[in-house]
């Protein structure tokens, strides 16, 4: 049995280049479908990434309670500093609790080779423990902005799809001019911000307060310490959060959104594949018709023919897969995107093929693959001998 | 036999093949249907907005408050007729959907929105019930709300005075859209600002946006440039443009996802293309000795060539309009079943595309053996060479 398949298949795959055009149609239809869905999976694999590694499981973020992100929370100078005080947080070089209160409003910036159109982005006033606070955090361009004076760092992200945020340049914002002299780079979502001195955006912005207080935590127990501190309080009415927790709260929309396009595009191309393969594998049987009823004539059993064709499909299925996730590689991998996130601002980002992806891809593309040979094949083994060998 | 019919008889002398390939077809022109529907929302979303409001926010961001105290300012400026004004509310209804409610002034929504269409005893009672709200059709039958209730709803900006983000209105009227267009955009829920401005715990006397309507004849652009010209170097610069140019920036926001939508139809199509196109080569290829008698008949080179064209053409035109209806039929399923907040319409625009694309594809899968056909030599066809 097992050498009669092995026969049969050999011829199969063997034969395959003399009729390469019916079979291309199975390779690119498959490669489209796989495209498709590892390139919309790895547009949600990296935000989810960028996102998660925002977060550090050192650090908890402070909001006002009930208020789920930055840009709807708010806390005046007198809660931060009771924050500030409390136990369970970690302490710096300088003997002080490491604590940043910081501040977002949002500016207007312009797209590249957009004209008019502004897309949120995120300016965040930050303390100097800002820094201590997320060590991936590197200026890599310029210098850090001074104290007291209006002048802008900005993420790698923003200078590479926005305009007017180069080095050197000068943003209006509020009637104030501020100047950009350092570009920096972390890896996460602060590439997609502009970062200034606290003091000087709450006088810019004339806010008294803050939108959140970063803190680095005290050992495991921090945490549970900070929150206990906090939540008992009666002067506070605040929310603690471990920041990756709340980086990762901010994904699940936009993974919920994606994940259901993926989904309906690759159900629907699916489907239009299975046809594609149908036909083809249809085609493969009915040009071999003689072919295999000699087979069948000279001893060869049914269901060696049956395997035999179900594995050309899932061969070319595989084929196709294959180049389907090598192409959304080449074109996609790092691919720099942005989009709107729970801040309301733009979130830049870079698409991320990664090997879970294209092994499920890969799996999509058997899966079509059987079920588009699974009839073709169940018709060839089944055939008739003597009506085969009289046909055409 | 009529030439129609010959075409038909050659489309099914493989029933198997011919519907696997239409079935193909449809699949493509489903996902065509749909992903150029949300294309067209991201491409002319705002196609139906007039030019004859301005929406003045501040420079810097439309999160950034403005003083009311422009108000005046802004409507003693020559060509605005009146002014209107928008504060973001942050609402959130039930456990954590958002909501899209807005605190205006009800007296000067009705005037600046002629679009909102609601009885004039309704406008009367959002403009006298302190607590009142007003919600669009599409967002009142999705939660089941009725006239007459008391609608809690969290905001997750603004606390009451006690602290209490819990806020609760009373619905006196539900608005309806003048167009069917306007009808698409019933999702958002207006309360009253004066409520609003009062009870809140840090916002007074602020809000989002003014918008300014013009009156006849008055010039846009001008009145843009004045306004902006008006608050610049002031603590509250201004950016004004149209309210069409700004919600074509607010979809934009979303980012590059119509770019994505544009790559996944390519994808769609050329996968297509390589289908259909080897369907119809393999079919020529198989009837070469008949389509050479056709020729000793007396066919002209032309008509044969105009058989297998219109062979593609019916495969595609078929396939392409069942796809395409089906697009048509679950769009409005997905918008009904959103109730309206996802308004995938496979219209009268999209429909274009679809044929243009197919009758693109017909000539890209049909034309090359076509030509195959017409260029045969009756006598090497005959000989099977």
């Amino acid at each position: 049995m097992l050498s009669q398949i092995t026969a049969i298949t050999g011829l199969n795959l063997k034969s395959i280049p003399e009729r390469w055009a019916s079979s291309l149609v199975i390779v690119v239809g498959l490669a489209g479908v796989v495209a498709v869905f590892t390139a919309l999976l790895a547009m949600a694999t990296g935000f989810e990434k960028t996102l998660a590694a925002t977060g550090s499981t050192d650090n908890a973020i402070i909001l006002r309670g009930g208020s789920d992100a930055e840009l709807n929370s708010g806390l005046s100078r007198d809660s931060a500093t009771l924050i500030k005080q409390a136990a369970g947080i970690r302490r710096g070089a300088d003997g002080k609790p490491l604590a940043s209160g910081e501040m977002i409003v949002i500016a207007e910036l312009v797209r590249q080779g957009d004209e008019k159109n502004g897309a949120n982005i995120t300016v965040r006033g930050v303390e100097p423990n800002a820094f201590a606070l997320r060590p991936q955090l590197k200026i890599v361009a310029g210098r850090q902005f001074r104290t007291g004076l209006r002048e802008l760092i900005v993420g790698r992200g923003v200078t590479r799809q926005f305009q007017g945020a180069e080095l050197g340049k000068t943003l209006r914002m509020r009637g104030s001019d501020w100047t950009v002299v350092g570009i920096f780079e972390s890896g996460d979502a602060y590439d997609s911000e502009l970062w200034t001195d606290a003091e000087v955006a709450q006088t810019t912005f004339n806010r008294g307060g803050y939108s959140s207080v970063l803190v680095g935590l005290d050992g495991a127990n921090g945490l549970k310490t900070l929150q206990d501190t906090l939540k008992t309080d009666p002067r506070l009415s605040v929310d603690v959060k471990n920041q990756q927790e709340y980086f990762s709260g901010q994904t699940k929309n936009f993974r919920k959104q994606i994940g259901f396009l993926a989904g309906v595009v690759t159900f629907i191309m699916a489907l239009g594949a299975i046809f594609a393969a149908l036909n083809t594998m249809y085609a493969a049987v009915a040009t071999r018709a003689k072919e295999i009823a000699t087979l069948r004539a000279i001893g060869f059993g049914g269901f060696p023919v049956l395997v035999s064709v179900m594995i050309e499909s899932l061969v070319l299925a595989f084929v196709g897969g294959a180049l389907g996730a090598v192409i959304a590689y080449l074109l996609f991998n790092n691919f720099s995107v942005s989009t709107l996130g729970e801040n309301f601002t733009q979130v830049v980002f870079a698409f991320k093929v990664t090997p879970p992806l294209v092994v499920t891809g890969l799996v999509i593309a058997l899966v079509i693959g059987f079920f588009g040979g699974l009839l073709p094949a169940w018709r060839a083994a089944r055939m008739p001998v003597t009506t085969a060998l009289r046909a055409a | 036999m009529t030439k129609t019919g010959f075409v038909i008889a050659n489309l099914f002398r493989k029933k198997t093949r011919t519907i696997l390939t239409l079935l193909s077809v449809i699949m493509a022109f489903l996902l065509f249907g749909l992903l150029q529907s949300v294309n067209h929302i991201f491409d002319a979303g705002a196609d139906f907005i007039g030019a004859t409001r301005l929406v003045t926010q501040a420079r810097v961001s439309f999160t950034q408050p403005i003083p009311l105290s422009m108000q005046p300012k802004l409507e003693a400026v020559p060509g605005v007729a009146r002014v209107a004004h928008m504060q973001w509310f942050g609402g959130v209804w039930q456990e954590n959907t958002p909501l899209f409610v807005f605190a205006v002034d009800p007296v000067r929504q009705h005037e600046v929105y002629p679009e909102w269409v609601m009885p004039d005893a309704q406008w009367k009672a959002f403009a006298n019930t302190r607590t009142a709200m007003i919600a669009g059709r599409n967002v009142a039958n999705q939660y089941g709300w009725k006239i007459g209730q008391k609608i809690p709803i969290r905001s997750n900006i603004y606390p009451q005075k006690n602290g209490s983000k819990a806020w609760a209105f009373d619905l006196v009227g539900i608005y309806d859209g003048s167009d069917e267009n306007w009808q698409k955009q019933t999702n958002t829920v207006f309360i009253s600002h004066y409520y609003f401005d009062e009870a809140n715990q840090f916002s007074s006397g602020r809000t989002n946006f003014f918008m300014l309507k013009l009156a006849p004849g008055a010039d846009g652009a001008k009145i843009s440039a004045t306004v902006d010209k008006m608050f610049e170097n002031s603590p509250d610069e201004t950016k004004t443009q149209t309210e069409k140019d700004f919600n074509v920036g607010f979809i934009k926001q979303i980012g590059d996802i119509g770019m994505i939508v544009r790559w996944i139809l390519f994808a769609v199509f050329f996968t297509l293309l390589l289908v259909v196109g080897n369907t119809m080569a393999q079919s020529v290829r198989e009837r070469i000795p008949e389509l050479a008698v056709l020729k000793t008949l007396g066919f002209s080179d032309g008509s044969v060539l105009g058989f297998v064209l219109a062979e593609a053409v019916a495969l595609c035109l078929f396939g392409g309009v069942v796809g395409m209806s089906i697009a048509t039929l679950f769009g409005a399923l997905i918008s009904k079943g959103t109730g309206g907040q996802f308004a995938l319409s496979v219209n009268g625009w999209v429909w274009t595309t679809g044929l243009i694309a197919i009758v693109l594809m017909s000539l890209a899968v049909g034309l090359l053996p076509a030509l195959r056909a017409r260029r045969l030599k009756i006598v090497d066809a005959l000989a099977g060479r």
